[in-house]
């Protein structure tokens, strides 16, 4: 039995919209899923299928004119409960970064360009009231820039142009931890860096998971990244979440189609490249979603029952579930 | 017998001793030189997938538009066919388009307000200027075929905006391959594509290369696609303007020898939630070298465990059993291989 208290957050039927001049685009569409505290959950997914949407959600950083149209995103922090879909602006203010902090996909940008390093750092910490002598602020900010292995006194006098893509994604991880948040989101944290240095990112990201038992979230389009780093992990596809459990049971279980096709179609240095295969067609249209299952037109396991309506989420009994008619039925138990 | 033949077959490409210098202004003194890429000796075969691969700034973009004609290199000899082409490079290459270049961003490398017929249709009317505009149509209509995208009006009369990212970078190459050349230079052509539109470009690439003999070179810096798409060919691992290691690729990813060539592919990350590696990269510095005012020695050097004196020194290639490697200290650098276990497939052995 799940309680809350295995959860650092929860969503529950959350839907978000666009609302826009001639239509509403409904980015996602009921999503229910948990976060397991200490761990490190992923959510994977090709690009529009909303992870940026869902994880911004959280903080109330959706990209205007988005809001939460439907469900309920409840937080279960150290100071008791709260519901973050409900929240007052003031009151998120002063959540955000503080409780939930959020490394964004372009780190580039997320920097103030005409601020140095330690000015934007001193800046969030005295607009969360944080009441530091210099010397212990100075001290904070050689401590957090040392963990992510910065020259803390070379960066923190450093303008962002000054600094290269890795260095630049390591001061937003430091800056994350400033203020010893319960939660961190990570959205596309090394899309752009070379392999080397997001294996150092993610090997400093699970480090700071372990020591510190801050949980994460993390964004990605890369199955490779997600079998490396991840404890638990999402699928989502078309807005929708797919499939859910963990890592090891939704990499080699594989009772989803989709999940299916996406392994199927990664190649790995390492395993055998002689059976790979696509996945046929292409990727959704939101504004012109088919009857049924979304992923029904590039189904290779669609059958008449998937073109009527969509499926349900199905549960496996092992906290695995999926969203489709024959989840796990495939499964022979052997997978693992 | 087979040995003789293959040497004395002339490459279809032959770089050597190729150096790119780039100036940048400097603040107060005179110029900066940027030394971008330094004494490349490559050879591509006729048919031959080779591989450029290494981290961002490393010089393959450069290397590529030198290969494609696009760049004349600072100094330097470019033999395409056996013939020297430096200096008058751009001329013969460009006006036989034997070798193109498909650009990373698809999306800059279409007119943006030219529907994809019109981007299809100019390159093939100008250089045959006789073909009859139906003779055009029905080419256009096959290479349609070729890269999958079916029925063909439904694409043609549409503007750029409105493709997806693989459908662009499919246009790509129809354009590229719409004038047989010989050889086509694909930058990051997958890097933006959907892993589940990833797959089917790559065998798109692998398909021309075997059914109409083109040659490629694939530039990326994802090791995995790489192994994928020249699982027969050879790969070049690139550092700081330098090639420091070219092999097969199965030898290359079976028994890595230059100590970048180990780090990198330690840090390639595997689909497998089992597979146990070792976070700890083989190097002593996260950051990368200068190419401003690079000494004579290995660019290297600052971050290499195995390091000592005599690599400050000019050194050249060393030719192991596999591989030709760019590193002095090889008797230095561990054998045991990065993978305890790779699974071969028959292509790939
Ligand atoms: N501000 C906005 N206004 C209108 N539509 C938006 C806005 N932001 C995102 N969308 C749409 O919402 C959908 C989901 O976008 P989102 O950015 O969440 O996807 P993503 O999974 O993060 O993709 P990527 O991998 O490309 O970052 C897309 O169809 C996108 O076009
Ligand atoms: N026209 C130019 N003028 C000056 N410097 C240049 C020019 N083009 C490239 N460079 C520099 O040359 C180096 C190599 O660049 P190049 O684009 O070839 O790298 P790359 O390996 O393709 O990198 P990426 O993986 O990021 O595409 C970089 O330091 C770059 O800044
Ligand atoms: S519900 Fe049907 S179409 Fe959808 S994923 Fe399952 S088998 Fe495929
Ligand atoms: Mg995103
Ligand atoms: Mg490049």
């Amino acid at each position: 039995m799940q309680t809350n208290r295995d959860n650092i957050a929860v969503f529950s039927h959350v839907s978000i919209d666009y609302p826009l001049k001639k239509y509403t685009l409904r980015a996602v569409t009921d999503i229910t899923f948990e976060l397991k505290r200490g761990a490190i959950t992923a959510l994977v997914g090709e690009s529009g299928s909303g992870k940026t949407t869902l994880a911004s959600s959280l903080i109330r950083c959706i990209s205007e004119p988005g809001r939460v149209a439907e469900g309920e995103i409840t937080f279960y922090g150290k100071d008791g409960e709260e519901r973050l879909d409900l929240l007052p602006d003031p009151k998120m203010r002063a959540f955000r970064w503080s409780k939930v902090s959020m490394v964004f996909q372009a780190a580039q940008s997320a920097l103030n360009p005409v601020l140095t390093v330690r000015e934007q750092f001193t800046e969030t910490l005295e607009a969360h009231g944080e009441k530091l002598s210099k010397e212990e602020r100075e001290a904070k900010f050689s401590d957090l820039l040392g963990y992510v292995k910065l020259d803390a006194e070379r960066v923190l006098a450093s303008y962002p142009h000054e600094l290269s893509g890795g260095m630049k994604q390591r001061v937003m991880i430091a800056f994350a931890l400033l203020l010893d948040p319960e939660l961190i989101i990570l959205d596309e944290p090394t899309t752009a860096l070379d392999v080397i240095t997001q294996n150092y990112i993610f090997t400093l990201l699970k480090q700071i998971n372990r020591e510190k038992g801050i949980s994460m979230l993390l964004m990605t389009h890369d199955i490779s990244v997600v079998a490396k780093f991840a404890d638990y992990v999402g699928v989502m596809y078309g807005g929708r979440l797919m499939e859910y459990g963990d890592v090891r049971t939704v990499f080699h279980r594989r009772r989803h189609p989709y999940t299916a096709g996406l392994i199927g179609a990664t190649p790995s240095i390492i395993g055998d490249i002689s059976e790979m295969k696509p996945i046929e067609g292409s990727p959704p249209d939101l504004l012109h979603l088919p009857k049924g299952c979304i992923f029904a037109p590039r189904c290779p396991r669609c059958s008449d029952v998937c073109l009527t309506e969509e499926p349900p989420m199905r549960e496996y009994g092992d906290g695995s579930k999926g969203k489709c008619y024959f989840f796990g039925e495939a499964d022979d138990g052997k997978g693992n | 017998m087979e040995k003789a033949t293959e040497q004395a077959k002339t490459p279809l490409m032959r770089l050597k001793g190729i150096n790119m210098v780039f100036k940048k202004p400097g603040a107060l003194f005179a110029d900066k030189n940027i030394h971008v890429l330094k004494d490349i000796d490559l050879e591509i075969g006729e048919k031959e997938i080779v591989a450029l691969v290494g981290e961002s700034g490393c010089g393959k973009t450069t290397l590529g538009k030198i290969i494609t004609g696009l760049y004349r290199p600072t100094s330097g000899e470019v033999y395409f066919e056996g013939e020297r082409v430096s200096g008058t490079f751009d001329k013969k290459i460009s006006s036989y388009n034997q070798v193109q270049f498909i650009q990373q961003d698809s999306y800059a490398a279409l007119n943006p307000v030219r529907t994809i017929y019109q981007s299809l249709y100019a390159p093939i009317k100008t250089h045959n200027r006789k073909w009859s505009r139906a003779r055009i149509d029905e080419r256009i209509e096959e290479l349609m075929g070729l890269i999958g995208l079916l029925p063909s009006a439904q694409f043609l009369s549409k503007y750029p905006h409105q493709l997806s990212g693989g459908q662009r970078q499919r246009i790509l190459m129809a354009r590229a391959i719409s004038l047989e050349p010989k050889l086509i230079v694909a930058d990051e052509p997958v890097s933006m594509i959907d892993v589940s539109l990833r797959l089917s470009l790559l065998n798109l690439m692998k398909e021309l290369n075997e059914k109409l003999d083109m040659s490629f070179v694939y530039i990326s810096h994802d090791l995995s696609t790489t192994r994928y798409i020249a699982h027969s060919g050879r790969v070049a691992v690139m550092y700081l303007g330098e090639i420091v290691e070219v092999g097969k690729i199965g030898d290359v990813i079976a028994s890595p020898r230059h100590p970048y060539t180990r780090a990198l592919l330690q840090a390639v990350p595997i689909p497998d939630p089992d597979f146990k590696g070792n976070d700890e990269l083989p190097l002593k510095s996260m950051q990368l070298g200068s190419l401003e005012n690079r000494g004579e020695g290995c660019s290297f050097f600052d971050r290499c465990l195995y390091a000592d004196d005599a690599c400050r020194k000019k050194f050249g290639p060393v030719k192991t059993e596999t591989a030709e490697v760019l590193c002095c200290g090889l008797d230095r650098v561990p054998t045991a291989p990065v993978f305890e276990k790779i699974i071969q497939t028959e292509e790939n052995s």
